[in-house]
């Protein structure tokens, strides 16, 4: 019987370390969605005047939901990879030699940070 | 899959094989995902059997990688299409001239070579972004000011070879009038310098153009000659202080001595860039959202192809108390001098009846945070930002937003008289041909970049899935290119689809001038791989394909 408790023990220790372990590393992600967000996305999405992308997602959704993507709770990241690759209205697509696959991954993962789980 | 004109599917692969082992495997894009990505995403071609999508991409690191990719190219033949950030769009954007050419793409050349605040110049790598070097600039305190034009996501060196222009003082918005010196890798794959850049230990790469010799930095610039991969350009030392105030006019005829005025003091060195403006004209209303509000009245008069007429015009204006035209002009110096050439400035225009004076910005430079934030345009101070792109964005001016637009910019003499007769020609050529899809009107104002000319600008606007309206767009788009050259208009810059068009119209002596182009593309591009029709130069090899 000790024995056993001494196996659980050492098991949940390990899953316990594996989930802080995935923990950190989806941390580290969307920090690096955040500053990749930041060199290729803020300069039309941002908040506030002089970003002409939150300023067309203003007048689209007049209200209904934020203009800039940094406060939306509701983008899947499937769709901001989508648009990424394949623009939308005067939105161009994105080169890889610009937002790598991996960092398209973190883009996506930081812009649907604050959806519901 | 595209092949390149007149390659082999064999030699194609032989080609990527020998790209991937001189870039590296992850650094060639032959997937039709991965090429899709340079199309021109505001092609005005979209989705026909001609748009210009590439064949592939390679992206090299270094001048020896461009050097190892040109020979390659020579080997098999492989037409390549150059481009730096790839973000020229209203002109073509990453994608090449020729279907099937393979994009060479510099973004990872990234590098500040140097900035020099002492003697005012920089030394650049075509990846490098305005952003880039704002915030090289600024992370170091270095005292200058970069010159830049309104999407700060382009590269320095790019823009300069498709002649862009920017926002600040005189020279210095000429671009590639502003660059010293370059490092190109030619059509054979040797490595040229030119100017000062040209002597074994280059001490004055950025300071002097010309060195000795024939001046050739040219042939580089709305050509295909060879791979810029450096460039000099000579900065602004950061001044003392910033003002900028408007001129407000009342009468659609006061354009002319209002320009008149403009070109006496800038021409002098008394104001920077005049930033013309209408609260009436539909680009503006597009393009300064916080400054030019629309009313439903005026959306009305806009909607009309070719908008409104003078009077009617003029009717709004009085009846919402608005001018017709103004114009900001902005000071650079000591604070003491600004505000004397301001005055000084105000006595020259007062001799217009009815002009009215705004003090609108001063700013001690270098400029706060909070300044920076609050500014009208942050252009002026040569501060990078994306706020051009609201037009044709979805606003109240463009409910139904399309996917981009082509730039329609010929060049024009700085005269009103000149201007009033651009506003005639191109409003009645939008009635003629029932043109909505374009903010043409008798209130558009020139715009003042390339200091000795202006351009009359309007972009028109596509769509990626209405080819119709692509279709009537390109039409319009030509017969503008040819009423404008039989008044001596012709374009600074144009999307590739038109370049042949726009080259055809520098017609002196039967078009001298492309005939010695292409003499000289013979001579130096005898395989006919760098960008074939970049600038309407075609080689040998397309030029009997062509015919």
């Amino acid at each position: 019987m000790k024995k056993l408790v001494v196996i659980s023990s050492i098991l949940f220790g390990a899953l316990a370390s594996n989930g802080a372990l995935a923990q950190g590393a989806e941390a580290a992600k969307i920090e690096r969605g955040n500053e990749v967000f930041q060199t290729w996305c803020a300069a039309c999405h941002a908040p506030g005047p002089g970003h002409p992308g939150t300023q067309a997602l203003e007048y689209r959704y007049q209200g209904a939901m934020p203009g800039a993507l940094e406060e939306r709770n509701n983008l899947a990241p499937e769709y901001v990879k989508y648009i990424v690759r394949n623009g939308l209205f005067l939105m161009p697509f994105f080169r890889h030699v610009e937002i790598s696959d991996t960092d398209l991954d973190a883009l996506a993962a930081y812009l649907a940070r604050n959806n519901p789980r | 899959m595209i092949l390149p004109k007149g390659v082999s599917l064999q030699d194609f692969e032989a080609a990527l094989a020998e790209f991937r082992k001189a870039v590296g495997d992850e650094w060639v894009f032959s997937s039709e995902q991965d090429v899709n990505l340079y199309r021109d995403a505001y092609s005005v071609m979209w989705g026909e059997p001609d748009e210009p999508i590439p064949s592939g991409a390679v992206a090299p690191a270094s001048v020896e990688e461009v050097q190892a990719v040109v020979r390659i190219a020579n080997k098999y033949k492989v037409p390549l299409y150059p481009i730096s950030t790839g973000k020229n769009l209203g002109y073509g954007g990453s994608a090449p001239n020729m279907r099937g050419t393979l994009v060479v793409d510099l973004k990872r050349m990234n590098k500040v070579i140097e900035v020099n605040d002492k003697r005012n110049y920089c030394i650049v790598e075509p990846g490098v972004s305005y952003f880039d070097l704002y915030n090289y600039i600024q992370e170091r305190g270095l005292k200058v000011m970069m010159d830049i034009p309104d999407p700060g996501w382009g590269s320095p060196l790019g823009n300069a070879l498709d002649h862009g222009v920017g926002y600040t003082w005189m020279n210095y918005r000429d671009h590639f009038g502003s660059h010293c010196g370059m490092e190109v890798v030619l059509p054979d794959g040797e490595v040229m310098r030119t100017g000062m850049a040209a002597v074994e230990d280059p001490k004055g790469w950025g300071d002097n153009k010309y060195g000795f010799g024939a001046y050739v930095d040219g042939l580089f610039a709305q050509a295909n000659f060879g791979i810029v991969t450096k460039i000099g350009f000579w900065l602004m030392p950061e001044p003392e202080h910033f003002l900028a105030c408007k001129v407000k006019v009342q009468n659609y005829e006061d354009l002319v001595p209002l320009i008149d005025t403009v070109n006496y003091l800038e021409d002098q060195g008394i104001i920077g860039h005049p930033r013309y403006g209408s609260q009436m004209d539909p680009l503006m209303l597009m393009w300064e959202p916080q400054t030019y509000k629309p009313t439903p009245e005026l959306l009305e008069l806009n909607s009309r192809p070719g908008g409104a007429t003078v009077e009617e015009y003029t009717a709004y204006a009085r009846k919402h108390g608005v001018e017709f035209w103004n114009v900001t002009c902005n000071f650079y110096g000591p604070k003491k001098t600004v505000y004397a050439n301001w005055e000084y400035a105000k006595e020259k225009f007062s001799a217009i009846k009815g002009a009215t004076f705004e003090e609108m910005e001063s700013y001690p430079l270098p400029i706060s945070e909070a300044n920076k934030n609050k500014m009208t345009h942050q252009v002026a101070l040569g501060i990078p930002n994306m706020s051009v792109f609201s037009i044709g964005a979805r606003s109240d001016m463009t409910p139904d937003p399309g996917d981009g637009h082509a730039w329609f910019a010929p060049i024009v003499p700085r005269s009103g008289e000149e201007f009033m007769k651009v506003h005639k020609v191109f409003t009645q050529m939008a009635r003629d041909m029932n043109i909505t899809n374009a903010p043409i009107a008798v209130t558009n104002v020139p715009q003042t970049w390339q200091y000795r000319t202006y351009v009359a600008l309007f972009p028109v606007f596509v769509s990626r899935s209405n080819k119709e309206l692509n279709k009537q767009t390109r039409e319009f788009f030509k017969a503008m290119v040819l009423e404008g050259a039989k008044h001596g208009w012709t374009e600074y810059r144009a999307a590739p689809a038109f370049q042949d068009l726009v080259a055809s119209t520098y017609s002196f002596n039967n078009n001298i001038l492309l005939r010695f182009q292409t003499h000289l593309k013979d001579a130096a591009d005898p395989n006919g791989i760098m960008a074939p029709g970049r600038g309407g130069i075609w080689p040998k090899r397309y030029r009997e394909d062509k015919s």
